[in-house]
């Protein structure tokens, strides 16, 4: 058997292996709840035949593993039962609120690789100097900066105080109407119908919590690229190419940063998935209708099925976009062949 | 006390260890950086325990005439919805925050080193079962699974520890058993175990010691993460509850009145910030100092 296929194999089994155990992490969070679930739905006023009856309903009266096997089949058939307090599938709900998430992350991501990536090659290449300096202390705040609170201060300055962007939301109620959402990404959906007033409402909603959510993954992502830059710029093919003449800048662009790109891409990769976890509290800051607003007030409800679901989903994507770092890392790097 | 400090050749064990201890020292004082972020740090240790000086009423005390009053000479922070004292809110909030972070390390360090130095020791199906196990805890990001465990325990300090302990430890696994598998190798292993030495008397004697010192340094490191995680619990309305001084937590309710009254979100955020931002530089300068490479 080819060495590729064995290494195809153990790669299936352990992500296998993985989402079992994602499934079985997330099962267990429901079951450890401390109140009884079916008085959380009943009330206690309820009589003994109601109480049995969603007692059943639950499945509660089957055996721990025929509970884990259902909830699997729920999960497994990308449904992932009822989100009690809307009354959809947590699948319907979703599929409502992902582009809102998709939107603010691929423009945080937009923002992360257009400054991360230039101020970590600056950085490297003027490597001690005021600029470095002050480029790791960015990325430093970035690093310890709580999120959320970099939102509300945002919010108190550049919406209540001088009035730059607009405030929570996506869009303001009086644009709703003036375009026909089709992407569910509302700028690329004005843009492709020409409506540049609702484009520019839209905007100045997305810019700031996407800002500060694009701070975070720049001060990652600027990083890394100064780190993976510096151990390019140590070679001895970059001196013997200094050496023959070629420019400081013409090295940087056609033989350091050529390396370093798929070392890039993976952490991009890495960057974006953080962006999830960032959006859980960026979102509830900024009132935006996405994945993680979804999340806190499933929270707030006390709705462990959509809470537990959207855990379960965060994990996948996270285990998703790991594995595609990775593939693409084999792909593109040829010495890993 | 200097000449015995840098003396060349050592008398005893105790004064090698000294020395050492000396040297790091001096290393760290050289790192103006890391040892801001000391001083930060001790800094918000005497605040926390001088809290009773230095806000004797308490972190409660209302006056409702008083209320969302700014930054002023009687109150250097300003006044809260309920005309408390922010400043001595922040001051006893400091106490929370180091519990947490206090609590936060005692659990996920043992059960991390436990885990990687099993894994790493014994090998075989102990080390891959424990390392899958790793890589599932280490697949859902920190928040977002401290987030699952407390919507399932229910909210409350404690419960936000317990959450974010138990994703706190899979990085500290992860180095014990890198650690290990290069211990385990060595010849001083091997002779305690010609000696009779069973698996645990190794591990916890041998291999557990060394471990130490970068478990210590990765929990520092890790240390700002998990305050932002706790903080941002709090700011959920998952950690501490109202009217604890938590700094998540008053982020939380001074939301409300932020935009006519800035100091309600600035001053709590700024001290998560500063608080991290110490744990960062303090962690980074004590990664050189402990890192025998850098030498």
């Amino acid at each position: 058997m080819p060495s590729w296929i064995a290494g195809v194999a153990k790669g299936a089994a352990s992500i296998v292996v993985t989402l079992l155990g994602l499934l079985a992490i997330t099962f267990f969070m429901g079951r450890m709840l401390p109140i009884d679930p079916v008085i959380s739905i009943v009330g206690e006023q309820a009589d003994k035949a109601t109480y049995d009856m969603v007692y059943h309903r639950l499945g509660l009266d089957k055996t721990l593993l025929t509970q884990f096997l259902l909830y699997m089949r729920d999960m497994l058939s990308g449904e992932f039962g009822e989100a009690l307090f809307t009354g959809n599938k947590v699948s319907v709900d979703l599929a409502r609120v992902f582009p809102a998430t998709i939107e603010l992350a691929s423009f945080a991501i937009a923002i992360g690789i257009g400054v991360g990536v230039p101020l970590g090659i600056l950085a490297a290449v003027y490597r001690g100097t005021a600029l470095d300096h002050i480029a790791r202390f960015v990325g430093l705040l970035g690093y310890s900066s709580p999120t959320f609170w970099l939102g509300l201060m945002g919010l108190i300055v550049f919406y209540a105080a001088l009035g730059l962007v607009a405030g929570p939301g996506r869009i303001d109620v009086a644009y709703i109407d003036m375009f026909e959402p089709q992407t569910g990404l509302l700028l690329l959906d004005a843009a492709m119908q020409g409506e540049w007033e609702v484009f520019g409402n839209v905007f100045r909603h997305i810019v700031l919590p996407g800002s500060i959510l694009g701070y975070a993954s720049m001060a990652y992502i600027s990083r890394m690229t100064r780190s993976f830059m510096l151990e390019q710029l140590g070679q001895e093919y970059i001196i013997a190419a200094r050496v023959k003449g070629m420019s400081r800048w013409r090295v940087v662009r056609r033989h350091a940063l050529r390396n370093i790109l798929v070392q890039l891409v993976t952490v991009i990769a890495l960057a974006y998935a953080f962006l999830l976890e960032g959006a859980v509290l960026t979102e509830t800051v900024f009132a935006w209708p996405g994945f993680g607003r979804y999340l806190t007030s499933g929270l707030l409800a006390g709705d462990m099925n959509a809470v537990l679901a959207c855990v379960l989903i965060i994990g996948l994507i996270f285990v998703g976009l790991n594995l595609l770092a990775d593939l693409l890392y084999r792909l593109l790097d040829p010495r890993t062949r | 006390m200097k000449t015995w400090l840098t003396a060349e050749i050592t008398t005893s064990a105790f004064h090698a260890r000294a020395q050492r201890f000396y040297y790091g020292w001096l290393r760290l004082r050289a790192n103006r950086l890391a040892f801001a972020g000391f001083c930060i740090l001790v800094g918000l240790c005497v605040v926390a325990i001088l809290a009773p000086l230095l806000a004797p009423e308490g972190s409660n005390e209302q006056s409702l005439a008083l209320r969302l009053r700014p930054p002023s000479r009687e109150h250097w922070f300003g006044t809260d919805e309920l005309g408390r004292d922010i400043f001595a809110r922040i001051v006893w909030g400091a106490r929370i925050t180091i519990r947490i972070s206090c609590l936060v390390a005692v659990i996920a360090a043992p059960i991390g080193l436990a885990v990687g130095t099993a894994a790493g020791y014994f090998g075989g199906w102990v080390d891959t079962v424990l390392m899958r196990l790793n890589d599932i805890f280490l697949s859902f990001p920190g928040l977002i699974l401290a987030l699952g465990f407390v919507a399932a325990l229910g909210p409350g300090i404690g419960n936000a520890v317990i959450a974010i302990a138990l994703t706190a430890w899979p990085p500290i696994a992860r180095l014990a058993r890198a650690e290990t598998l290069t211990i385990r190798a060595s010849d001083y292993i091997a002779a305690v175990r010609i000696q009779g030495a069973g698996p645990l008397r190794i591990i916890l004697r041998h291999i557990v010691p060394m471990c130490v010192p970068s478990v210590v340094v990765r929990i520092t490191l890790n240390m700002a993460g998990i305050i932002l995680t706790a903080a941002g619990l709090g700011f959920l309305g998952l950690g501490a509850q109202p009217p604890t001084p938590e700094w998540g937590a008053m982020l939380s309710t001074g939301r409300q009145n932020m935009l006519g009254a800035w100091w309600l979100a600035a001053v709590p955020g700024l001290a998560i910030l500063l608080t991290s931002l110490a744990f960062n530089l303090f962690g980074d300068g004590l990664r050189d100092v402990l890192d025998p490479r850098s030498e």
